[in-house]
């Protein structure tokens, strides 16, 4: 489970002065269900999702994650946690399998545990045919496959996904939402971030609409169609965010 | 402290490192192939050059002169030389190359010596210019000869000895063995290699492995894992560590071997020419150890400088322009340590870079001032120390980690 409590975060910019990207976000996100973060570009996505990974630490506020503190136990909270984005990219000189087994390692799995581990991802993603390959050498749908491979393979509880999508061929977008699903059906506790209003239709139990770093509405897509009387989502999302996103402009 | 996350950062880089062509050139390959090609290469270039002016025949003008044939008729009959007309032009001459040297006499020169009356010969030649050096080399000898046997018949006129010109000797005497006087001529170049070698040898990892990693979106990836950052930064400093050390070794051998290849290629060619030989340097294996000891807090004090500064740029091109200007932070104080007359104080053992290339100087000259050994030691540690620990700060700058 994952409990954002008041979860802030400030950074300082030598031309706009001090920015907030996070402004004291509270949620939670269920074992066994898929949490949807859905905002624009710059609504503070991003810096939510990597507070919770501990990438970055909160200015205010905390997150649990499995009980666990993001402040106070971030190394802890990185071992139960599987982050995957557009950004986490593959070191291009390790081969699929070096890469897989490196992050195995990293997560504190022995050697025998690692094979037996790799072998069971590798064949289920049906990697096989480009584990020695070198990932600068991977197409991008098997560069995908290598990256859930690597947050696979300490076999975390919670999963983290930031606009994975992004940029995506829609094949490779379809390996990533059914992996999504996967995670979801095994019961982990995941929440993902996304513009792309049908990728919440499809994959999300729960709903957050996130703009200049507020959370300004959450709950099932249901229980948003009846509070805004609209029943498209992109209808909902302009509602919801238009007089925020126009005050933002002007600033 | 988890040595085994550190140990698995360090193998993870090491088998990238070995698989990048840039890092693989600048720790290894230029190394090996730079002393080769700079001492045996250019000093093979140079004998070679030399041997072969010296096989040329140069032409020489003689100016007046009539009046002295037998003068004229000495230096006709010199070996390898060719004498050409006087012309009226004889400087432009010289100037173009067509004519190497002219010599000059007086009027009345030959009579003048009868009669013990003093003249000056002058030899016009071009300053520096190898060939025109030759020749007159060559003509300067013939003038001396003639003046010594002029000395001699005067004195066996008067039934006077020799000695009465030379009532004693004076002679140098060299005490040092020759390893120390190899060292104190070219420890120099030792300490200004290894410390530059030990900087460059670390610069490209550092910034593959900072900046490189920021550009390649690999950053986040890594910062996704459980591992702590002080243990992720220690498992890279230790790469950049390995390459620094890589090099330094890898160039004092490589130049431990071209001098040798060298000095029998000097011995050879110096026999053909009846000359002793121009080069050597014998690196012990105690100097050897003693630079490496010496060097190792050096390199730790350039990796995990060099890491901390290209952690700050957000791609390779802009952290190879941050630190190539730290190069030349690094070359003056080495140079500086190569000037005649600059020997370690106490000061200056605790100026970095200056002071190890100080101490290479006498390392490789085989004297060991264990007080300023010390202090250099210590010193540098320190600031290693310091450098480090800058490191692991900025490795945990969010500001730094994600500059935008």
């Amino acid at each position: 489970m994952i409990e954002a409590r008041g979860l802030s975060k400030r950074f300082q910019d030598k031309k706009r002065g001090e920015i907030r990207a996070v402004d004291n976000i509270s949620f939670v996100c269920q074992p066994g269900r898929i949490y949807g973060l859905l905002g624009a570009n710059g609504a503070g996505k991003t810096t939510t999702l990597r507070m919770l990974a501990t990438i970055l630490e909160p200015t205010d506020g905390t997150a649990l994650v499995c009980g666990r503190d993001v402040v106070e136990q971030p190394e802890k909270v990185r071992a139960i946690v599987g982050f995957l984005s557009t950004a986490t990219a593959l070191y291009p000189r390790l081969t699929a399998q070096e890469m897989v087994e490196y992050f195995g390692r990293l997560n504190g799995l022995d050697e025998a545990a690692l094979k037996k581990r790799v072998d069971d991802i590798f064949r289920r993603l049906e990697m096989n045919g480009f584990r020695d390959r070198r990932c600068d050498k991977l197409s991008t749908g098997m560069k995908q496959k290598t990256s859930i491979a690597r947050t696979l393979v300490h076999d975390p509880p919670v999963m983290i996904f930031d606009e994975p999508t992004n940029g995506l061929d829609i094949m490779t977008a379809r390996t990533i939402t059914a992996f999504i699903r996967e995670c979801r059906d095994h019961g982990k506790t995941v929440i993902f971030s996304t513009h792309i209003m049908s990728e919440v239709e499809k994959l999300c139990d729960t709903l957050g609409i996130i703009q200049s770093g507020k959370l300004l509405a959450e709950g099932t897509l249901a229980e948003l169609r009846d509070k805004y009387s609209e029943h498209d989502l992109e209808e909902i999302f302009i509602k919801v965010v238009a007089p925020h996103y126009v005050s933002a402009e002007a600033n | 402290m988890s040595l085994r996350n550190v140990g698995i950062v360090y193998r993870k880089e090491l088998t990238e490192a070995l698989r990048d062509r840039r890092t693989l050139i600048s720790t290894i390959i230029v190394p090996l192939l730079l002393f080769p090609i700079l001492s045996v290469g250019f000093g093979a270039m140079a004998v070679a050059l030399v041997g072969k002016a010296k096989e040329e025949t140069p032409k020489v003008m003689i100016l007046g002169g009539q009046d002295s044939p037998d003068v004229v008729g000495g230096l006709k009959k010199l070996d390898k030389i060719e004498i050409v007309p006087a012309a009226p032009a004889w400087k432009d001459q010289i100037i173009n190359k067509e004519v190497r040297a002219a010599v000059e006499i007086p009027p009345g020169f030959q009579s003048d010596v009868a009669r013990q009356k003093s003249d000056t010969v002058k030899i016009y030649n071009y300053k520096e210019e190898l060939k025109s050096e030759f020749a007159t080399d060559k003509i300067e000898k013939y003038l001396k000869d003639y003046r010594d046997s002029v000395v001699k018949e005067r004195l066996a006129a008067k039934n006077l000895p020799e000695a009465v010109l030379q009532p004693f000797e004076v002679k140098q005497e060299n005490v040092a063995p020759p390893e120390k006087v190899s060292g104190a001529a070219f420890g120099g170049i030792i300490g200004y290699m290894v410390i530059l070698l030990c900087m460059t040898g670390g610069m490209y990892p550092a910034m593959d492995l900072t900046a490189g990693e920021k550009e390649r979106g690999t950053m986040e990836t890594i910062l996704s894992s459980p591992i702590s950052r002080m243990h992720l930064v220690l498992g890279k400093f230790f790469l950049v560590l390995t390459a620094s050390l890589a090099t330094a070794a890898l160039s004092v051998l490589s130049m431990g071997v071209s001098f040798s290849v060298l000095h029998r290629f000097t011995e050879n060619s110096g026999s053909q020419h009846g000359e002793a030989p121009a080069f050597l340097l014998h690196l012990g294996l105690k100097t050897v150890l003693s630079v490496f000891i010496m060097a190792l807090p050096l390199a730790v004090f350039f990796s995990a400088t060099l890491m901390t500064i290209a952690l700050f740029a957000k791609t390779y091109k802009e952290a190879q322009s941050y630190l190539t200007p730290i190069t030349f932070v690094v070359i003056i104080p080495a140079i500086a340590a190569m000037l005649p007359g600059v020997e370690l104080t106490p000061k200056l053992a605790l100026i970095p870079i200056l002071n190890m290339s100080l101490l290479c100087k006498e390392l490789a000259a085989g004297t060991y001032h264990w007080n300023f050994i010390a202090i250099i030691f210590v010193s540098t540690c320190l600031y290693a120390a310091v450098a480090l620990f800058l490191a692991i700060k900025m490795f945990q700058r969010e500001s730094v980690l994600f500059r935008s």
